[in-house]
């Protein structure tokens, strides 16, 4: 029990992380599940744990109530920025919730409340471990039980034509539009959860290359199901702390890894353990949903 | 006022340099080639690599990194797109996989050369002012201006004038029917990236020469520019791209003269986010089929 013990002692920062990132992947797999390439979670992610870490420093708002606080915030701008965006698909949508990001960036870096450049230093490490375990299980058994039913089911019918799905009689704008506000809920909830585990928070740890992280870990993890995007994020995650060793090769090995998926595990690595399903997915045309 | 429209044209050259390869790229094969901006990276090293390690004057250097940015574009293509071109991948794949390749190489020049900013040996790196009026120019940059607009008509003529134009056309257009009607599709597509990588290239290597300084994340700052070019001129344009990087460039060293300095990347992404909203076409975009 011992060594279990040390484990958890000397890692338990590297697992909070890992936690983080699962919960970031799972807020993006249900936009790409639903056929809409989108990368403005990185920017949710940011409103969250601004928002939160703000809320206890200036008004002594209880952790949970931030958190919730946070997520709301960044699910009352996404719902109007998905409302402008959505006519945009594919790459132009990817863009301009890139841009979004950007703009919150150059926002954050202009504002005195958000310290500017230096962000926010001293946020009180609230986070504990089972908080983010226990915010990762609801999400995952949630979006599980969602991928099952009308919901999941007008999402997969989206992402395969959108036409037909429409002539169906399925409401693709109201489902997209759940879909992205859904995404950046969790996202914020995560940024909120990360920002009370890191001590600090600045506006680049939310740019263009947090945005790639986080659609990074769905899609190496792979997308049929929410397992793919948890599997990932573990895996990209800690794989640089295991790595430390081979520190200078390190973004060798991780450039080389996700080559490798790309190229012959097009279906992400949860396709190894779920080879059955991949097939049945690929019976109807649905496996290449990235 | 003088002077920092001079600055803003030098700067917009290089952006087009660097967006036309990427919208060409784009245009041909609808691909968003993340890892242009670490040929770009490359190119700067190249030259680096000829003048420091090889002895060789600036100009050969020059030669030499466009060349050799071409072929890693080739390279490039082989292994990062060509595997799922063949599978008929979706597009978010391509810009996966050419991530990937940014983030090895990038980390190789790094094991190499390190993270910090290098510069030229001294008096390798020809520098030299022009006195207009009162203003004092750095007169490389004038040089450069005239290098990119050169190389852009270049690459005009390439593409609607020659053979190996047409096929590139063609290619954009309909790549079956083209394959069907006899264009070497490979060979156009080899043509697409080495030209795309070697101006890219090309533009590093300017822009390391103006600023004598070359450094393995001098890149990373025209990814979302190059975005916002494409975006405003319209996708896969190549006038459009030349526009928007003319554009963008003015707009940001206005932004840098009347905003405050920590607003100076809002300029851009506005804009960009502006346009996708206003006119997603952007404002020399046509209908898919004859956007080249």
């Amino acid at each position: 029990m011992d060594e279990i013990g040390d484990f958890f002692a000397a890692y338990s920062t590297l697992i909070g992380f890992v936690g983080v990132s699962a919960l970031l992947a799972l807020s993006v797999w249900v936009t790409l599940y639903a056929g809409q390439l989108t990368l403005g979670n990185a920017a949710f992610m940011g409103i969250g744990a601004y928002v939160s870490a703000l809320l206890g420093r200036h008004l002594g708002t209880p952790f949970p109530i931030a958190l919730a606080v946070g997520a709301l915030a960044a699910g009352a701008t996404a719902a109007p920025l998905g409302l402008t965006v959505f006519r945009l698909r594919g790459v132009y949508l990817a863009i301009a919730t890139l841009a979004f990001g950007e703009v919150l960036r150059v926002i954050l870096l202009a504002t005195p409340i958000t310290g500017k450049g230096q962000g926010l230093n001293g946020i009180p490490p609230k986070t504990e471990l089972w908080h983010i375990y226990l915010s990762l299980a609801v999400v995952a058994y949630v979006l599980w039980r969602v991928q099952g039913s009308t919901v999941g089911r007008a999402w997969a019918a989206i992402r395969e034509d959108e036409t037909a799905a429409a002539s169906q009689g399925i409401a693709v704008r109201r489902y997209k539009l759940g879909a992205f506000v859904a995404g950046a809920l969790v996202a914020a909830w995560a940024g909120g959860l990360s920002a009370h585990l890191t001590f600090s928070i600045e506006p680049n740890d939310f740019a263009f290359s947090k945005a790639v992280q986080i659609l990074v870990f769905a899609v190496v993890g792979g997308i049929p199901n929410p397992l793919g995007p948890i599997f990932g994020a573990a895996l990209l995650t800690a794989l640089p702390e295991l790595l430390r060793p081979l520190k200078d090769y390190r973004d060798i090995l991780q450039g080389l890894i996700l080559l490798l998926v790309i190229i012959y595990l097009p279906r992400g690595l949860v396709t190894v353990a779920q080879l059955r399903r991949t097939r049945r997915l690929q019976e109807i045309g649905a496996a290449d949903v990235a | 006022m003088f002077e920092q429209l001079y600055n803003a044209i030098f700067i917009g050259s290089i952006y087009a340099l660097f967006a036309v390869g990427f919208a060409l790229v784009f245009s041909v094969l609808d691909i968003l080639n993340l890892a242009h901006p670490t040929v770009f990276m490359l190119g700067a090293f190249a030259a680096l690599f000829a003048i420091g390690t090889m002895g060789l004057p600036w100009y050969a250097a020059i030669v030499i990194a466009f060349v050799a940015t071409g072929l890693f574009g080739i390279v490039l293509d082989r292994i990062a797109f060509a595997p799922l071109r063949r599978r008929g991948a979706p597009p978010l794949s391509a810009m996966i996989s050419s991530l990937a390749v940014t983030l090895i190489v990038v980390r190789l020049v790094e094991l190499r050369y390190g993270g910090d900013f290098i510069t030229f040996p001294r008096g390798t790196v020809p520098s030299f002012l022009l006195h207009v009026g009162d203003a004092t120019l750095e007169g490389v940059r004038l040089a450069i201006i005239v290098l990119a607009i050169v190389l852009m008509l270049g690459l005009t003529y390439l593409v609607r004038s020659t053979s190996l134009g047409r096929d590139i056309r063609a290619l954009a257009e309909n790549p079956r029917a083209a394959r069907i009607l006899g264009v070497d599709v490979e060979r156009a597509i080899a043509a697409t990236f080495f030209i795309s990588s070697g101006l890219g290239g090309l533009a590093g290597v300017l822009l390391g020469f103006a600023y004598d300084s070359v450094d393995s994340k001098m890149g990373l700052p025209l990814e979302l520019r190059a975005f916002t070019v494409m975006v405003v001129g319209g996708m896969g344009s190549l006038p459009g791209a030349v526009l928007g990087a003319y554009l963008l460039g003015l707009g940001e060293v206005a932004s840098l003269v009347y905003l405050p300095a920590e607003l100076r990347d809002a300029f851009a992404f506005g804009l960009l986010f502006l346009v996708l909203i206003v006119r997603p076409s952007g404002l020399l975009g046509q209908r898919v089929v004859d956007r080249i």
